[in-house]
C-alpha cells in the first residue's frame, strides 16, 4: 500500500501533464485538418479582360496552387431571351474572363490580402473577389477554439509541474536521510541515487503505460469518433508509435530532472 | 608503527566564528585503542566529525589513512571512507531498509560478492545476538538492538579504523556490554584501530587503551 502510494504522487502529476500534451496535439491536428477542409472548399474569384496564362498566375505567388476558367456559359443562358446565335456569340467575346484561383492551404487574413495585391498587379488583372468577410468570421472562430484549448492546457501544464516541484520537495525529505547515510559509508553518488533514478524511471514507465491505455481507449472509442464525424474532422486521435514515443520521452525526462534535481540539490549532513 | 592519523595545528569550527579544536597535535597508532573524553560541548564528536571528512579542517592538516582531509576531493573521500566503519549515538539505520540490508551497506559499496556479503551478515547477526530479528526494519528493534545493528554495520567490511561516538550512551547494561566486547574483539583479533568518544571509560577494560582529553579546544594525552 505504502509502495503504491510512493508511486501514486508522481504518476498522477506526470499523467496529468500526458494528458495536457496529448489533448494540445488533438487540437492542432483537428484545427490543420480543418483548416484543410476549408482550403479545398475555398478560392478567390479572378476577374479579367483577356486570357490569363496558368503559368503567371501560379507563379505570382507561392501560395497558389491552381487556376481554373469558370465557363461564362451559365451567364450568357441567363442573358438568352431571344438573342440570336450570332449575338450570343459575340456577347460570349466580349464578357471578361472569370478564374477560380485555388491556394494551397487555407490562409490567413492577412495573407489574403497578399495574395489579392499580388494578383491585381497583374494589370490584365481587372477585379479579385476574395470573400474576405465569411472567411474572416470562420478563421477567428478557428483560431479562438485553438487558443482556448491551448490555454487550457498551458494551464494544465503549469499547475502539474507545480505540483511536480512541491513532489520534490517530499522526495527530497524522503531521501536525503538514506542518501547521507549511505555517503558516510563511501558510496558514490550514482549509487546513493540509484534507488532515486530507478524509482523515477519505473514512474514514467508506468505513467507511460497508462497514457498509452487512455489514450489508445479514447482512439477507438465510437462516442469520441463520432464527435469527430459530426464536425467532418477525420485525424489519427492517438498514434501508438509517434504519440506514443513522445508521451513516453516527455515522461522519461521530467522525472529523470526530478531526480537529478534531488541529487544535485541534496547537502550532506554535518 | 604505522600512523592511522595524524593531526598537525589542527583547527576544528562550523563557521568562521568560533574555534572548536584549536591547533592541536596528535597522531594515533595503526591498532591502538583510543578513549576521547570531554565535556559536552567540548569537541568530541566534532574533532570525531572531522575524522571521517564530514567537517573539514579550517586550519592545518589532518591525515587519516594516508588520505589528507584538508581540501579533499569527494572521490577521494569516498575511498577512505569505504574503510572506516562509523557508530552513531544516533544509530542512523537506514529505515526502509531491513537490518540485514543495513548490515550490508558498506559490503556492497565495496562490491563483495553476494556470496561473501551474505556469509558475513549471517555470521555478524550471530555476533550481535540478533539473527532471528534479521528481517525487521530499525523501528521495530529497541534502541540497543538498533546500536547492535549499528555494530555490525561498522564491522562488515573489515574497516581500518572504526569511529564511535558515544556507542553505548542511554543502552542497557546487556547491549553496552556487547557492544565493548565487539570493538575489543576488533581491535586484539583484526587489529583495527577504534577510537571512541565518551563520557565514561568502562572500569574493566580488555585492552590496552590510550585516553586522549579535550579541553576548552586543546587536545591532550591523559597518562
Amino acid at each position: 500500500m505504502k509502495s503504491i502510494k510512493n508511486h501514486l504522487s508522481l504518476v498522477i502529476a506526470l499523467l496529468s501533464i500526458l494528458f495536457s500534451i496529448q489533448i494540445f496535439t488533438i487540437v492542432d491536428r483537428s484545427v490543420t485538418a480543418y483548416k484543410d477542409n476549408l482550403a479545398t472548399n475555398y478560392s478567390l474569384v479572378v476577374v479579367s479582360n483577356s486570357v490569363l496564362s496558368d503559368k503567371a498566375i501560379v507563379e505570382a505567388d507561392e501560395r497558389i496552387n491552381a487556376m481554373m476558367e469558370l465557363s461564362p456559359d451559365d451567364v450568357i443562358q441567363r442573358l438568352n431571351t431571344g438573342m440570336s446565335s450570332k449575338n450570343m456569340e459575340l456577347l460570349k467575346h466580349t464578357l471578361p474572363k472569370f478564374y477560380k484561383v485555388k491556394l494551397k492551404h487555407y490562409p490567413s487574413p492577412g495573407e489574403i490580402d497578399s495574395v489579392t495585391k499580388k494578383l491585381l498587379s497583374n494589370k490584365t488583372v481587372s477585379k479579385v473577389e476574395n470573400f474576405s468577410q465569411s472567411h474572416d468570421t470562420t478563421y477567428k472562430l478557428l483560431l479562438l477554439f485553438k487558443n482556448v484549448v491551448s490555454l487550457f492546457a498551458v494551464s494544465i501544464f503549469v499547475i502539474t509541474t507545480l505540483l511536480i516541484f512541491k513532489e520534490l520537495r517530499i522526495w527530497q525529505f524522503k531521501h536525503s536521510e538514506r542518501m547521507s547515510i549511505m555517503a558516510l559509508f563511501g558510496a558514490p553518488t550514482w549509487l546513493r541515487s540509484a534507488v532515486l533514478f530507478r524509482l523515477a524511471i519505473v514512474d514514467a514507465l508506468i505513467t507511460s503505460a497508462v497514457a498509452f491505455g487512455l489514450f489508445a481507449y479514447m482512439s477507438s472509442s465510437e462516442w469520441v469518433l463520432k464527435q469527430f464525424q459530426d464536425i467532418g474532422i477525420h485525424i489519427v486521435l492517438f498514434d501508438p508509435l509517434y504519440d506514443f514515443a513522445m508521451l513516453a520521452g516527455v515522461a522519461m525526462f521530467l522525472s529523470i530532472l526530478l531526480a537529478t534535481l534531488i541529487v544535485l540539490g541534496h547537502k550532506e549532513e554535518v | 608503527m604505522d600512523k592511522v592519523i595524524i593531526a598537525n595545528n589542527l583547527s576544528l569550527s562550523y563557521s568562521n566564528d568560533e574555534t572548536i579544536i584549536n591547533k592541536a597535535n596528535f597522531s594515533i597508532n595503526s591498532g591502538s585503542f583510543i578513549f576521547i573524553t570531554g565535556a559536552s560541548g567540548s569537541g568530541k564528536s566534532t574533532l570525531l566529525k572531522s575524522l571521517y571528512g564530514a567537517l573539514k579542517p579550517k586550519e592545518g592538516s589532518l591525515i587519516v589513512g594516508g588520505v589528507e582531509l584538508r581540501g579533499v576531493s569527494g572521490s577521494k573521500l569516498n575511498f577512505l571512507r569505504r574503510h572506516i566503519g562509523i557508530v552513531f549515538q544516533d544509530y542512523k539505520l537506514v529505515k526502509e531498509w531491513t537490518i540485514e540490508k543495513n548490515i550490508m551497506l558498506p559490503l556492497i559499496i565495496n562490491g563483495y560478492e553476494k556470496s561473501i556479503t551474505q556469509n558475513q551478515v549471517e555470521s555478524l547477526l550471530k555476533h550481535v545476538r540478533l539473527k532471528h530479528q534479521a528481517g525487521k526494519y530499525p523501528m521495530e528493534l529497541s534502541g540497543g538492538e538498533q546500536q547492535r545493528v549499528a555494530m555490525a554495520r561498522a564491522l562488515s567490511h573489515n574497516p581500518i579504523l572504526i569511529l564511535a561516538d558515544e556507542p553505548t550512551g542511554n543502552l542497557d547494561d546487556y547491549s553496552s556490554q556487547l557492544i565493548w566486547n565487539l570493538l575489543e574483539g576488533a581491535n586484539t583479533q583484526l587489529k583495527t584501530t577504534v577510537i571512541v568518544v565518551t563520557h565514561h571509560i568502562p572500569e574493566a577494560m580488555g585492552v590496552a587503551y590510550k585516553h586522549f582529553h579535550i579541553e576548552f579546544g586543546s587536545i591532550h594525552e591523559v597518562n
